[in-house]
């Protein structure tokens, strides 16, 4: 969390610690109980105006945030960088000062590039939160994660989560992996060596290229999608390989001793990582998430806008 | 009705378990005196403290007619005007098991200050339908503050205290309940 002026942001789990979380996760608790009843709206920021900049695409997230701010009552604008003069040789500062002087008070943005959130937090008089940046970090899809841990198995702590597939390239396992250990929870990563950073080991996680191996030691298995768009060269001799060695299907889950919780972030590559009938199982939680990131980015706003975080 | 207005010698008790148990009482037999319809009549505690008092105004009701049955709890944070304008707020669960649509609805708070909070709970209640009337019964109604056109139709003991600092301060356990008058908020 850092600070220019008065102003608070969400720009990543780092500079979070496990109060703020917990506090995220009670007001998450009532707005969950919210969006579960007749009445789905509050007018709570009827006077802030939020600015949705994508830089990337997305759907979910998009959504969620779109969805989030909304039933908070908050006036919404959204932003593509496929429509916008960002394509005409616009500066990130530019194009956000722009918006920002129609008195946009939030903004919540996208970016291939890592740290682009930190950047415009510095430069910029808005609140600012991260929707994802390059491989950086995903705070809010971490804190859904977690927050849907605690609420299938009632508690983070002590839990063993694996976390398995392109470890490399994903700002997802960055932030799920930061967020779960202040949880106090066991984290190992698995994948193929070639998608596992040679440094993660600093990061105090467990690391195991062997699926089953992992599989057999968690409470929970969160399962990334190979993100094709973020190789510029070859990580894995073939989608049918990676898939054999590291896709979880439900003969490798009926092998296992007890039953596990299967997490994803979407979107999910069906026959890769994970095979049809395990994310359509009971112990899939992955429509749960979807539920609880609503949930979860109108705690962040809402906290924010109090300046709480 | 009970009036209190002295020169304040800090912290005061206003009111300890004996008379607040009293005040109960008379709330849940002035409801009953007035014929209140079990099948239309609901009591709503605001969050939190209201709802403590809430439940023992329904808990003394239901002594002199089993048959009343409606009881919710409504949390304000998110229909406050005062989000991001300092103190911060964090919101409670409400808990509301029923239509209000046409019901007559008696909401319930601690105290009644500026008048604000009662605004932002009758704008929560609308949400979850448009009830047939909405009364209002405090412990403690501290009627020179007021910055909105809002009185109480029941009230347990009027503080006319003037002084802006001034703070009252419930203490509601289930054992113990006082309400004491204290120099500034702490």
């Amino acid at each position: 969390m850092s600070n220019r002026e008065h102003l608070n942001h969400l720009l990543g789990i780092k500079g979070l610690n496990e109060a703020q979380i917990q506090t995220i996760f009670e007001t998450a608790d009532t707005f969950k109980d919210l969006l579960n009843s007749q009445v789905k709206k509050t007018p709570a920021l009827r006077d802030v105006t939020i600015a949705n900049l994508f830089f990337e695409n997305s759907t979910r997230t998009r959504v969620s945030f779109e969805l989030a701010e909304k039933r908070l009552g908050a006036d919404v604008v959204n932003f593509s960088s496929s429509s916008s003069s960002v394509k005409k040789g616009e500066t990130l500062i530019d194009t956000v000062n722009n918006i920002l002087s129609m008195k946009v008070d939030m903004v919540v943005m996208r970016h291939p590039a890592p740290g682009a959130c930190q950047f415009l937090a510095r430069h910029v008089n808005a609140q600012i939160v991260n929707a994802g940046d390059g491989t950086h970090e995903h705070p809010t899809q971490a804190l859904l994660d977690a927050f849907s841990i605690r609420e299938k198995l009632g508690d983070v702590a002590g839990k063993k989560v694996v976390i398995v597939g392109d470890i490399l390239h994903s700002r997802v396992a960055i932030s799920n992996i930061q967020c779960l250990q202040l949880l106090g929870a066991d984290v190992m990563v698995c994948g193929p060596s070639t998608l596992i950073p040679r440094n993660i080991h600093t990061l105090g996680v467990r690391v195991s290229h062997n699926l089953m191996e992992a599989i057999e030691w968690c409470d929970v298995a969160n399962m990334l999608r190979i993100q094709l768009e973020r190789q510029d060269q070859r990580f894995f001799p073939s989608l049918r390989e990676y898939s054999s060695l590291y896709g979880l299907t439900a003969k490798k889950l009926a092998s296992l001793s007890k039953e596990i919780t299967i997490m994803h972030p979407g979107p999910i590559n069906r026959g890769v990582e994970i095979s049809s009938d395990v994310a359509d199982s009971h112990s899939s939680i992955i429509l749960q998430q979807v539920e609880n990131g609503v949930a979860i980015r109108m705690a962040v706003l809402f906290l924010l806008a109090q300046h709480k975080l | 009705m009970l009036y209190c207005n002295w020169q304040m010698k800090s912290p005061k008790l206003l009111l300890e378990n004996k008379r607040i148990d009293l005040i109960i009482k008379r709330f849940a037999a002035q409801l009953f005196e007035q014929g209140c319809d079990p099948k239309t009549f609901a009591i709503v505690g605001l969050q939190p403290r209201g709802v403590q008092l809430a439940r023992r105004v329904y808990h003394e009701l239901k002594q002199l007619n089993d048959q009343f049955h409606l009881f919710g709890e409504l949390d304000h944070t998110l229909y406050r005007d005062d989000i991001g304008r300092g103190e911060i707020h964090l919101p409670k669960p409400s808990n509301i098991p029923f239509s209000t649509e046409g019901k007559r609805i008696l909401l319930i708070d601690d105290v009644l200050y500026t008048g604000r909070s009662v605004r932002s709970a009758i704008d929560g209640l609308m949400h979850y339908g448009r009830p047939a009337q909405v009364e209002l019964m405090v412990l403690i109604d501290r009627r020179m503050e007021r910055e909105l056109p809002i009185t109480p139709q029941y009230w347990g003991l009027v503080v006319d205290s003037k002084s802006t600092g001034e703070y009252v301060k419930v203490e509601w356990s289930d054992q113990e309940q006082m309400v004491w008058l204290l120099d500034e908020k702490r």
